[in-house]
């Protein structure tokens, strides 16, 4: 057990899968001499050296689409977006390239490649860097969609991720990189369990990736109004885990889901379709969301209104205690 | 006239990897680093109120720069990033145009910017986290910054389309860096632009860095042959040298505007500063390449020349003078800029009326006044 921040887990989550499979490639914008905007990758390309930790030409569609031909050859690349909102000239290589493979090849193709994203809001920054974007990705067959919430699981996941088969697209929490945290030596879940993270009786709380802690949060403050509200981090979006999901709908009969993504479509409408579908009769009351607006990301003096806080999760948790 | 690649450098090959050769062809220079005219120079057409305009356009550039730095130190600003070592490729092409003539820039031309009329208030609002678009792009002909690298250049080739079709005889000119031209968007860019034959200069301000990534990271043929080979017309130029990025951008521009088709012009430039406030070049960048290109300053060349040929003290003291007063109010202006208020922005994402921007706003509204009802 050591205590280290989210970045440093990543960090050495990383070398550990370094470590372990020569075949692990690193490549992205800056991660080499700089490691990385958010230093995620310090000190790997002097450990590993520059062919295995690679400062690539600014192009996230290159970064992608090298990806699979290295993974072709049996590579395992992890790949670095900079930020959330750069993704998108990758899209292409993500949704129809890479995530089709497998299938397209009748099964046969391994695409075991990763791709981490800095993700959400909070830190004050331009446009273009505090999106929550998962859902485009979870919405893809093909593409596994993770997202981690504590040192501990993104030192375990990160590793997890890299010796999956399947393209995992890896959301860190851009914000939460400087929280620490206890890491233990060994998972303690598979990459796409949920995790109660507070048991509580009246009211289920689902999260993932950077509203954990502000679901945690609130649930603190419910606690001192004498509201018992347990907390559920998904941590996969992509398998959702519907049996614990469904097992802790059950137990409150209540469930609120809260996310930094926009509301309409985001992981939240599946949550609640789900529980819908498979809890009706254990439910007390509808499942409802809390999203930011379904706007775009606003200019970040705004941002404290637009992303869904504290007080925006115990409104709707006394919505739904009261309905 | 000596090639500027060629400049030795007494140091490890790793600390100065970003001077390496670039199968490049040998920039215009009309002012050498020390101020004099090169044999190039001499041959060409010397405006001494042009020389001055641009001196005072660097020089406040400069002025603002250091100061939104402060603010930024001072927590004041989110993020800026300086054009710090630039001014003569932004000030040289921006006044190479004509006022209608439309710009697309990336993100670091405030310089240019100031030149188009911005206020410097305007240009520090996007970085303060107040607004994204910061100024009126119709009126100064200058559209609001793109973050997302390079998709400026297909924005600006349709645009020039346009202009084209109407039968207008204005030009666009685009900024783009060294880094951007990686992304696909560039390239399908210049191909656009050529197979359309389209009133548009792409303007690459080669800096040699791209965050922590050197040229020779980025790519080997040399950018401006990279656009020949697209079929442009291109032009490799001395982007700390005012006097020849404003004359080949002229060049350029005309061409452009006869119907001659787009324009490449690699200006060959540094980025003195680091990235943006929040990176450290240290990590990745010895200081004596920076030392190098400190010899090259755009603005002291330039008052170099000025000063030999005659122009005094009064001049130098009176753009000082505007700079102080430019610094000043910056700051002020800067903290007594409006914030954004979250209800105002549900009706500006739609032409027309949207039902999810409606009950979006109305739930807002709720919630605001249980905020309200819990005071
Ligand atoms: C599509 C995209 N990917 C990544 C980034 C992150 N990023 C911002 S600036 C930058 C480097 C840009 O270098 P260059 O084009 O040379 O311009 P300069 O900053 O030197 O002016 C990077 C990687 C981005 N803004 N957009
Ligand atoms: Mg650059």
């Amino acid at each position: 057990m050591t205590q280290m921040t989210m970045g440093k887990a990543l960090n050495e989550g990383l070398r550990a899968a370094m470590q372990a499979d020569d075949k692990v490639v690193v490549l992205g914008e800056d991660i080499g001499a700089l490691g990385g905007v958010f230093r995620i990758t310090e000190g790997l390309q002097d450990q590993f050296g520059p062919q295995r930790v690679v400062d690539t030409p600014l192009a996230e569609s290159g970064i992608v689409g090298t990806a699979i031909g290295l993974a072709m050859r049996g590579y395992r690349p992890v790949c670095e977006i900079q930020f959330d909102g750069f993704v998108y000239p990758g899209f292409d290589q993500i949704v129809s390239q890479l995530a089709k493979m497998r299938a397209r090849s009748g099964g046969r193709l391994a695409m075991p490649v990763v791709i981490r994203i800095p993700c959400g809001g909070g830190i004050g920054a331009v446009e273009h860097h505090s999106e929550s974007n998962e859902a485009y990705f979870a919405h893809t067959a093909g593409l596994r969609v993770v997202s981690c919430a504590t040192p501990e699981d993104a030192f375990h996941m990160i590793q997890q991720a890299v010796l999956s088969d399947d393209p995992v697209v890896f959301f860190e929490p851009k914000r939460r990189y400087w929280d620490k945290g206890d890491v233990a030596d060994t998972p303690s879940l598979d990459l796409h369990s949920a995790r109660v993270v507070r048991a509580g009786a009246d009211v289920t709380l689902v999260a993932h990736g950077p509203s954990v802690k502000v679901a945690e949060q609130a649930a603190s403050f419910a606690a001192s109004d004498g509201v018992d509200v347990q907390v559920v981090d998904l941590r996969s979006v992509s398998p959702l885990d519907t049996t614990t999901l469904h097992a802790c709908a059950r137990s409150t009969g209540r469930v609120v889901v809260v996310h930094e993504a926009s509301t309409f479509l985001g992981i939240g409408a599946e949550v609640a379709a789900s529980v819908t579908e498979h809890c009706f009769r254990d439910l007390q009351a509808p499942v409802l969301r809390v999203g930011a607006y379904d706007l775009p990301y606003p200019p970040s003096k705004a941002e404290d209104d637009f992303l869904p806080g504290v007080d925006r999760v115990l409104d709707a948790l006394e919505r739904s205690l009261s309905y | 006239m000596t090639a500027l690649r060629s400049v030795p450098v007494a140091s490890p090959e790793r600390s100065v990897q970003a001077l390496l050769p670039r199968a490049a062809a040998i920039p215009t220079q009309y002012l050498s680093p020390d101020g004099n005219l090169t044999e190039q120079g001499r041959g060409a057409p010397i405006d001494d109120a042009l020389m001055t305009t641009m001196f005072r356009d660097m020089y406040l550039g400069r002025r603002l720069d250091q100061q939104a730095l402060n603010l930024q130190r001072q927590g004041e600003l989110g993020l800026w990033l300086m054009s710090l070592g630039q001014e003569a490729s932004q000030v040289g092409s921006i006044r190479a145009l004509r006022d209608t003539d439309y710009v697309f820039p990336s993100y670091r031309e405030h310089v240019a910017g100031l030149c188009r009329g911005l206020t410097p208030t305007q240009l520090l609002s996007q970085w303060r986290g107040v607004v994204h678009a910061g100024w009126d792009w119709e009126a100064t002909r200058f559209h609001f910054y793109s973050l997302v690298l390079g998709s400026q250049t297909l924005h600006a080739t349709g645009y020039a389309i346009g202009l084209k079709h109407d039968g207008v005889d204005d030009v666009v000119l685009t900024y783009v860096g060294d880094g951007a031209t990686s992304q696909g968007d560039v390239n399908e860019a210049l191909n656009w632009a050529a197979v359309n034959d389209a009133p548009i200069v792409f303007f690459c301000q080669n800096n040699n860095w791209a965050i922590s990534t050197p040229n020779r990271a980025q790519y080997r043929g040399a950018l401006h042959r990279r656009a020949t080979g697209f079929g442009l017309r291109s032009y490799i130029v001395d982007g700390n040298d005012a006097l020849a990025v404003h004359d080949v951008t002229q060049a350029a521009v005309s061409h452009a505007r006869n119907g001659g088709g787009p324009v490449f012009i690699e200006a060959d430039t540094y980025r003195m500063a680091g990235h943006s406030t929040s990176d450290d070049p240290r990590r990745y960048r010895e200081d004596a390449e920076t030392e190098v290109w400190k010899a090259r300053d755009p603005i002291t060349r330039l008052e170099l020349y000025l000063r030999a040929s005659g122009v005094d003290d009064d001049y130098f003291s009176e753009v000082r003078a505007e700079g102080d007063d430019l610094a000043e109010s910056v700051r002020k202006a800067c903290l007594q800029l409006e914030e954004p208020v979250l209800t105002d922005l549900f009706s500006k994402v739609y032409a027309e009326q949207h039902p999810v921007m409606d009950l979006q706003h109305a739930e807002h509204l709720r919630f605001l006044s249980t905020l309200e009802a819990a005071q």
